[in-house]
Order: structure tokens, then C-alpha cells, then sequence
């Protein structure tokens, strides 16, 4: 171990409130040493926000590299943790966050963390996507997407998926118009539909954003980036695989927003 | 987790047992069921009916003499829209019960309405006999915040004289309330500013509780100049998001749909950055 880190986590360990707790981490965090990593993680299980916030926006610092640690964290039987750890996922952009911000984004429990997951389902590094897989990957983000922009029930949730919506849009590639042109046009129902007047002003903003907003080519140096091996990609098209059958059993098997779905393509009405 | 508690109704109670909970012998069923038809916003007759009822419950009372269930029945009626419970609310604010006048103030400014304006002048001038301070430190004679925050939303200029000296009042929490008022009930942008810009120094309190508090002003007078104030707020983001939503909101009234002026978009970037 570093001098640098025993001395920092030496820090840590000394902490006797919950403020020099959090400074401690802070400290952390600011060294930017990426074998600090597990230890940042650790702090996300401390019950201490502003301790969590630090480590979490460390962990973004350090990024990609987090990432198989972060999921890691997410087996264990935290919530709070595994909640810190679905927004640094978020925000990092990582193809293999996917799986669990799709999850994250449509069922968790907590709005903060269907908010955080709505918006990384936008921020997805999607360059980094292997052509083959780019497809279903961003229609499986767009169904969620739409899904929690239209019928979650906090309008917070909402609005973090209109941005994700416009982000999703504004990254799609230049020959998926279609996907593009799918959003114009449900931001166009969901811009009568929504009730909260914040949410609506942020569906017009979006609107007038991708007017403004033509698709460029995505950046061909950006492309090769990427440094998941076949294996991970493997991983993450299994799973994402495994998602769609899992979702097509429950939908036939007579749930209702299957039949809602067949009859109306307009947006259901929201219970508020 | 930065949220507040998210309460997801336990699918234990309907509508029906809750308005029969309310009127049972189970004390710890009526105060709970009390605070349900709140939460879930069950507008109905017989809801509303049973709720005003329990205004004047004798039956549940702490050892200090308060009276639990006439607070959560204030609570709800504040949350459930129907200006029936107007007059009932104004008479529980000679309630000896500190928390129960805390809990009608509250419920009137939620209400909307100025007939109770008269009521609430009285009590903050100290013309209402017979009630008892706050049971805790500092031992408040009136719920001061938030007679002062109804009489602010509930556009009583009249009351302006009898505010302004709450703006030196010991009690932090008053003075931003009374700062929140005057903001709403000075009719000069210019002369305004004054009170908005004290609750922009007062988001960078030691007290996280009262930064909180004051997030909350903000949002609720939709002060747009706090916008960037808001932001850097340490708080939890989901508190800062519902005071820009406050000033989001505040914004589009000077609008019309689909424009947005630079204003809301600047708050909505703002928005953007704390999800």
C-alpha cells in the first residue's frame, strides 16, 4: 500500500464524528488514487451521506475502472450501498452498468435512485458499444426510458427520464433516425399528456433541443476506447437476452399493460 | 440516501376501514388512519366528515395534555383540499394544544383560503386566551413560523406591520419565515428582493436542518434569483430539486406554452446536473 493511501485511510479510521468522517473520505476522494478504490466503496456502507457523496464522486473521478468492484458491491446486502453504488454507476456511463440501470431505473424502490438510473440510461458511453450489440441495447435503454418517463409516479423520476430521453436521442446513431424520430414523436404525446408543469417544460425543452440539435457522425476516435474484453460483451448480451425473454413471459402471461399496449400506442393514463 | 421517507401505501388499510379505524376505540388505529386519509389523499364526504370530527377529539390525549389525533386530523384536512374545513380548522386554533394551532396554520396556508386571515392575526398578536406555549425548548408561545407563512401565502398585506418584527425574532426559523412572507406580500419586485436574497444568505447556515427549511422558502416563493444558490446548497439533491421546481414553476407563469424563457431554461439546466 501507498504511503499516500495508509495515510488517508489511517484518517478514516481515526474519524470521530460524521463530519471529519466525511472529510476524511473527502480527502480521499481528492487523491485520485485509483487502489483507493475498494475503500471508497467501503464508505458507501458507512450510513453517513456526506461521506457517500464524496466516495461516490470519487469513484466517478476514477471511473471505468471502478466499475467491476461497484458491481461486486451491488451482490451485497446493503441497500443503501448498493443504492450509492447504481448512482456512481450512473454516472460513470459504462456499458456494463446497463443491465442494472434498466433494472434500476424501472423498479427500485427509491426515487433518488430511479432518478440517478433514468438519467445514466441516457449518459450510457455508447461509442463504446460494439456495433452488433449498439441496437438492442439502446432500444432495451429506450424502452425503459420511455417506460419511466411516462408512467412513474414521482414527477422527479419523470423528468430525469425526459433528460434521459433527450440524451438517449441526441447520442442515437445517425443511421437510427428511426429511434430518433420514435422519441420526437412520443415527447410530442407526452408534452399534452403530463400533468406536472416542471416535467412538461422539460419535454419542451427537449423538443426544442433536438429541433436545434441535428445527429452528427459519433467521433470515430471515440470508437476503439472500449477496453471490455469479448467475454464481458458476452456477458452483457446474455443478460440483456435473458431480460427481453423474461420480459416477454411476464407481458403474455396476461398482464395488462401488454393489452393496454396492443390496444393504445398513446400513453396510458397515469394514476397520480 | 438522500431521500426523505417514501411511504408506499402497505395495502393494509382501505378507505373503508380507515374511516372506521377513525372512529373506533383504538386509539393507535385512529391516529394512524387519521394521517392515512392524508397520505392518500382520500377525498371523500364521509372522509372529510369524520376527519372534522376528530378536531375535537377529547379521547387521545399525551401526558402533557396534547391531543394527538386533532393534530393528524388537521395535518390530512390540510392535504385534502376542501374548503368545508375551513371554519372547523380556524376554531382548533384556540386549541390549548401548541401542536394542534402548528398543525391548523399549516392547514389553512395548504387551504388556500382568506377567511381564516382575522383568526391568525389574533393569535400572532396574542389576542387568543388560553393556550399553552410549545412543551419544548425554547418554549414557544405561538407556532410563530407558521401562523407568519399562512398569513404570507394567504396574501394578508394587512399583516405586514404586525411580520416585520418577527424578522428579529431569536428563533432562526421564524426570522426566514417572516423573510418568506414579506417576500410574498411586498408588491415591488425591487422592495422584494430584499427579503429573498436574507433567505440566500441563510442557505449557508451551519444547521443543515435549517438549510433545509429555507430550501423549502425558496422553493415556495419561487425566488428565481436563488437558482445558482439553490445548486451549490449543501443538502440533498432531492430537496434542491423540489425548491428549482418551485422556481421552474413560478417561471412558466411569465410564459406562454411551449416558450421558456432564459430563466427556466437556466433552471432546468441547473435541474439536469442534480439528478
Amino acid at each position: 500500500m501507498s504511503h499516500a493511501l495508509s495515510k488517508l485511510l489511517d484518517a478514516i479510521d481515526k474519524a470521530d464524528s460524521a463530519a471529519s468522517l466525511s472529510d476524511a473520505v473527502q480527502d480521499l476522494a481528492d487523491a485520485c488514487l485509483i487502489e483507493s478504490a475498494p475503500n471508497l466503496i467501503e464508505a458507501l456502507s458507512y450510513n453517513n451521506p456526506g461521506a457517500a457523496v464524496a466516495a461516490v464522486n470519487g469513484l466517478v473521478q476514477l471511473g471505468e475502472a471502478t466499475v467491476p468492484a461497484l458491481l461486486e458491491q451491488l451482490d451485497r446486502n446493503n441497500y443503501t450501498a448498493r443504492a450509492w453504488a447504481i448512482r456512481a454507476l450512473a454516472s460513470i456511463g459504462d456499458p456494463r452498468g446497463l443491465l442494472t440501470l434498466l433494472g434500476a431505473a424501472t423498479a427500485d424502490i427509491s426515487m433518488s435512485v430511479r432518478r440517478a438510473a433514468a438519467r445514466g440510461l441516457g449518459n450510457m458511453k455508447w461509442h463504446q458499444f460494439p456495433p452488433k450489440f449498439l441496437g438492442i441495447a439502446q432500444t432495451e435503454a429506450l424502452d425503459a426510458l420511455l417506460f419511466v418517463a411516462q408512467q412513474d409516479e414521482e414527477w422527479v423520476v419523470r423528468y430525469a427520464g425526459v433528460v434521459g430521453l433527450e440524451s438517449l436521442a441526441i447520442s442515437s446513431q445517425p443511421d437510427s433516425n428511426p429511434r430518433r424520430s420514435q422519441i420526437q414523436r412520443q415527447l410530442a404525446l407526452m408534452a399534452n399528456q403530463e400533468e406536472s408543469p416542471a416535467v412538461r417544460a422539460r419535454i419542451w425543452q427537449a423538443q426544442q433541443q433536438l429541433q436545434k440539435n441535428t445527429p452528427s457522425l459519433t467521433d470515430l476516435s471515440q470508437t476503439k476506447q472500449s477496453a471490455l474484453s469479448s467475454t464481458d460483451w458476452e456477458q452483457i448480451l446474455t443478460r440483456l437476452y435473458n431480460r427481453k425473454l423474461k420480459e416477454r413471459t411476464v407481458l403474455n402471461a396476461g398482464d395488462p399493460i401488454y393489452y393496454r399496449d396492443l390496444v393504445s400506442p398513446s400513453i396510458p393514463a397515469r394514476v397520480s | 440516501m438522500d431521500d426523505l421517507i417514501e411511504i408506499h401505501n402497505d395495502g393494509q388499510l382501505t378507505i373503508e376501514t380507515a374511516i372506521a379505524n377513525l372512529q373506533g376505540k383504538d386509539l393507535g388505529l385512529r391516529v394512524y388512519a387519521a394521517w392515512w386519509l392524508g397520505r392518500f389523499r382520500v377525498k371523500t364526504e364521509a372522509a372529510i366528515q369524520v376527519l372534522i370530527a376528530a378536531l375535537s377529539d377529547d379521547d387521545d390525549r399525551t401526558e402533557g395534555g396534547g391531543y394527538p389525533l386533532r393534530r393528524n386530523a388537521a395535518r390530512a384536512l390540510g392535504k385534502l383540499e376542501q374548503q368545508e374545513a375551513v371554519p372547523h380548522l380556524v376554531q382548533v386554533l384556540h386549541c390549548t394544544d401548541f401542536y394542534v394551532r402548528e398543525a391548523a396554520a399549516q392547514a389553512l396556508e395548504q387551504l388556500g383560503n382568506p377567511s381564516a386571515i382575522p383568526d391568525l392575526l389574533r393569535l400572532l398578536r396574542g389576542q387568543t386566551t388560553g393556550t399553552l406555549p410549545a412543551p419544548e425548548p425554547p418554549q414557544l408561545i405561538q407556532p410563530f413560523d407558521a401562523i407568519i407563512e399562512a398569513l404570507g401565502t394567504l396574501g394578508a398585506i394587512e399583516a405586514v406591520t404586525d411580520i416585520t418584527p418577527f424578522l428579529d425574532h431569536g428563533v432562526p426559523r421564524i426570522q426566514y419565515a417572516t423573510a418568506r412572507a414579506l417576500y410574498q406580500l411586498t408588491p415591488e419586485p425591487e422592495k422584494a428582493r430584499k427579503y429573498g436574497d436574507l433567505l440566500i444568505e441563510a442557505l449557508s447556515s451551519e444547521d443543515l436542518q435549517l438549510r433545509r427549511a429555507v430550501l423549502a422558502d425558496l422553493g415556495a416563493i419561487g425566488y428565481l434569483s436563488a437558482a445558482e444558490a439553490i445548486s451549490a446548497t449543501l443538502a440533498e439533491n432531492s430537496l434542491k430539486l423540489i425548491a428549482l421546481k418551485g422556481l421552474l414553476e413560478k417561471e412558466l407563469t411569465q410564459t406562454t406554452a411551449p416558450n421558456l424563457s432564459d430563466g427556466a431554461q437556466q433552471v432546468m439546466t441547473l435541474m439536469d446536473n442534480l439528478l
